[in-house]
């Protein structure tokens, strides 16, 4: 059954695909020196407040320093990954033909290495956005995100892990590719050479961060090392915030594989609006959040450069009212809090998981394409709940 | 140009300097002080710019630490700048290979072409370029002949220029010849730097000739029998030269030539990497390789998610997304979402 939406018909889902391509097209021939200047600009502010904040936290030991440069360390961490790291990977700057901004050579400052993450974000997540089973994004592999979900005790510490999670959220980012639930599961072999992968990269980042720039303030080595890893739980806590408000506050919709099944171009611009949701903010906000705050426009358009978003939601949200569909936005008290109430309810054997309700099996499909045989028939659609 | 001293270049270098500025490396922060301070990434700024011909500009450069020389005959990819997009395109340095201070480039106009073009028009002193190492193999024999010809067409004079010169600067005592095929007399480019060297130098004998006006071929009478040939041009000089000279050092060069015409372009596929050729046939460039039997990497086959970018270091792709028709070197396609319109070579 293809993904629609209140009483759109296919015409209408082609439409809304041929409106959303004609966006696209505009805003890819618009594209030029200005873009490259305002990522050029960011990545300017990016790697002077780092060298600032690596300088002030070898005299870590006179507390404003201290507190500069552990802040400055942050926001150079937080810039580097989002606006910088996750949008060039995407390929937003491949046109420019700068080698410093080529989405497959980019490295950024975080344990996961950039290559895996280039296959779990940009072709699993991107391509099968809230698809269960699909898109390991839903609960990392180690949250009960959705009612779908079957419920087992291990889920009592849901709000437990999602706390570490966010805390340890690089490490988290970095053994996602990996798939280790399903390794420890045994429904998945251990990949050895991604494994080393992982391991080289940890090791490098931490070096850096725990022993070298450490050692060099000789006997302020603590402070060094505690600003370092502050600024690296500040970045996890922001960057985790962020992105678990992108698709799981109240009314995100999630989808099966059946649904998915054969989708056209329309029908997946269709699933990634209801799929996703946005935070509202002010200028610096969206910058700090590598505007994944505009997270539906992100979705649709994942590889046209970032700072293009804010002009393309107003289009985006019109199209929305015209044909009907949500549009999922908030202040990220709100957007988070109702995740960490999802969160919290999901921890609850009783919520979600009704047997008869459970249209999705515990067996992994092959792929959208080949839904697995023997597939419990449909009993009701989920509640749609617009913003 | 001297940005660096030996021992701070060195100390840049480390692996544990490496570490420190890692992941994104040394001249990522180096340049932001100023772009040519770099120690990996080959650039120049440009000195100097003049106009020899109507349809030409010569460009003096100042490289970088990182570029590490050149030899007479061969060629650097130069990248430029213009609109947020990155050009690149081979050049030949047009100096001594002796010279390491500055280097010199001149660049031919071409009918519609965006670098050559832009270049004529906005190229001024301190305008940022991008090099590569050098590279080709259209070089002169180590041990230099006695007898030497210089023979060129139209913008393939910039590497035989360069081996006059270093011939120049290393003093050479033997005859030799410095032919140069031009459209008019007003195409002629270096005619007065060659008849300067020729003033004072009488072993050099230059000849210019306007293939549109004079009409005379090259022939046994042009260059005689005792010279070591070296030419670079269209290939109807490079056969007339090989006719009188069969072991003449050569270099061609053909302007792309793009067809849009037709759906399904003639031509081939070369796959680098995997040292496999086919025939163009339809579809993306991703099921042609698969269809060639190789299985580069993808992952969602509708141009979304850039796991299938690879690099396409010749010919003309449209992507079928955009639509957009692009011929660049050394380009990032998405093979998922484009199709071949002439030869296409793809590193993978």
């Amino acid at each position: 059954m293809p993904i629609t939406y209140g009483n759109l018909t296919p015409e209408d889902v082609q439409r809304l695909g041929e409106e959303l391509d004609a966006i696209r097209h505009r805003v890819v021939s618009e594209l030029g020196q200005e873009d490259v200047d305002y990522i050029r600009n960011i990545i300017r502010t990016q790697r002077g407040l780092e060298v600032a904040g690596r300088a002030m936290l070898e005299f870590g030991w006179l507390p404003p320093l201290w507190l500069g440069g552990t802040a400055a360390l942050s926001v150079a961490k937080i810039l580097d990954n989002m606006e910088i790291g996750h949008n060039v990977m995407h390929g937003q700057y491949d046109w420019t033909r700068d080698p410093a901004l080529d989405s497959k050579a980019f490295e950024w400052d975080t344990a996961c290495p950039a290559d895996q993450w280039r296959h779990s974000h940009n072709f699993m997540h991107h391509t099968y956005t809230n698809i269960l089973d699909m898109d390991r994004d839903i609960g990392y592999g180690i949250l009960r995100m959705s009612e779908e979900q079957r419920w087992t005790p291990y889920f009592l510490g849901n709000i437990l892990w999602a706390t570490l999670l966010m805390l340890l959220f690089e490490y988290g980012v970095a053994l996602h590719d990996l798939e280790s639930d399903q390794v420890l599961t045994g429904k998945k072999r251990l990949d050895l050479t991604m494994l080393r992968q992982i391991g080289a990269k940890v090791g490098r980042q931490a070096l850096k961060d725990y022993v070298i720039f450490p050692v060099l303030a000789g006997p302020g080595a603590p402070f060094t090392l505690a600003g370092n890893a502050t600024a690296n739980i500040v970045r996890n806590i922001w960057t985790f915030s962020i992105i678990f408000c992108g698709h799981f506050p109240d009314g995100v919709q999630e989808f099966t594989p059946e649904e998915a099944a054969n989708e056209t171009r329309g029908e997946w611009y269709l699933r990634q609006m209801l799929g996703s949701a946005n935070i509202t903010g002010n200028r610096l906000f969206h910058i700090m959040s590598g505007n994944l705050s505009f997270q539906i426009e992100h979705h649709l358009f994942p590889d046209i450069p970032a700072r293009r978003y804010a002009s393309i939601s107003a289009e985006v949200r019109e199209i929305c009212e015209r044909y009907g569909l949500p549009y999922n936005t908030g202040p990220l008290h709100r957007q988070l809090g109702s995740v960490f109430k999802k969160i919290a309810r999901l921890s609850l054997p009783w919520v979600g998981n009704a047997p008869l309700n459970r249209r999705w099996s515990a067996q992994t499909p092959a792929a959208p394409t080949q839904p697995s045989a023997g597939t419990v028939e449909v009993e009701a659609e989920p509640e749609l709940i617009a913003a | 140009m001297r940005t660096l001293s030996p021992s701070s270049n060195r100390l840049l270098r480390n692996p544990l300097v490496d570490l420190m500025v890692g992941p994104h490396g040394i001249d990522r922060y180096l340049e932001l002080i100023r772009p040519t301070l770099t120690v990996h990434d080959a650039r120049a700024r440009v000195v100097d710019v003049s106009r020899q011909t109507p349809r030409s500009v010569t460009l003096t450069i100042d490289p970088n630490r990182a570029f590490t020389g050149f030899r007479a005959g061969q060629f650097v990819k130069v990248g430029v700048e213009i609109d947020g997009r990155r050009y690149t395109r081979t050049y030949s340095p047009t100096i001594s290979e002796h010279n390491t201070e500055l280097l010199e480039l001149t660049i031919t106009v071409r009918e519609g072409g965006i670098v050559g073009s832009w270049l004529r028009e906005h190229a001024r002193p301190g305008l940022l370029l991008h090099l590569s190492e050098a590279a080709g193999d259209f070089l002169m024999p180590e041990r230099r002949p006695g007898h030497v010809a210089l023979i060129s067409g139209g913008s393939g004079v910039t590497p035989t220029i360069a081996m006059l010169r270093t011939l120049m600067s290393e003093g050479h005592r033997g005859r030799i010849d410095f032919v140069h095929y031009g459209r008019t007399p007003e195409d002629f480019l270096y005619r007065d730097q060659v008849e300067a060297i020729a003033g004072r130098h009488p072993n050099v004998v230059p000849q210019f000739i306007a293939t549109r006006t004079e009409g005379r071929r090259f022939d046994v009478d042009t260059v005689p029998a005792s010279a070591h040939a070296l030419v670079c041009g269209p290939p109807a000089l490079i056969d007339a030269v090989r006719g009188v000279f069969p072991d003449a050092t050569a270099e061609t060069f053909t302007p792309p030539t793009l067809d849009v015409s037709g759906a399904a372009a003639a031509g081939t596929l070369r796959f680098l990497a995997s040292a496999v050729s086919a025939p163009i046939a339809a579809g993306t460039l991703l099921e042609q390789a698969e269809a060639a039997g190789l299985s580069p990497e993808y992952g969602c086959r509708m141009g979304i998610c850039h796991g299938c970018t690879c690099t396409k270091t010749a010919g003309t792709v449209k992507n079928v997304l955009t639509g957009v028709i692009s011929d660049e070197e050394d380009e990032e396609i998405q093979i998922c979402i484009s199709v071949p319109v002439t030869d296409v070579a793809l590193n993978i």
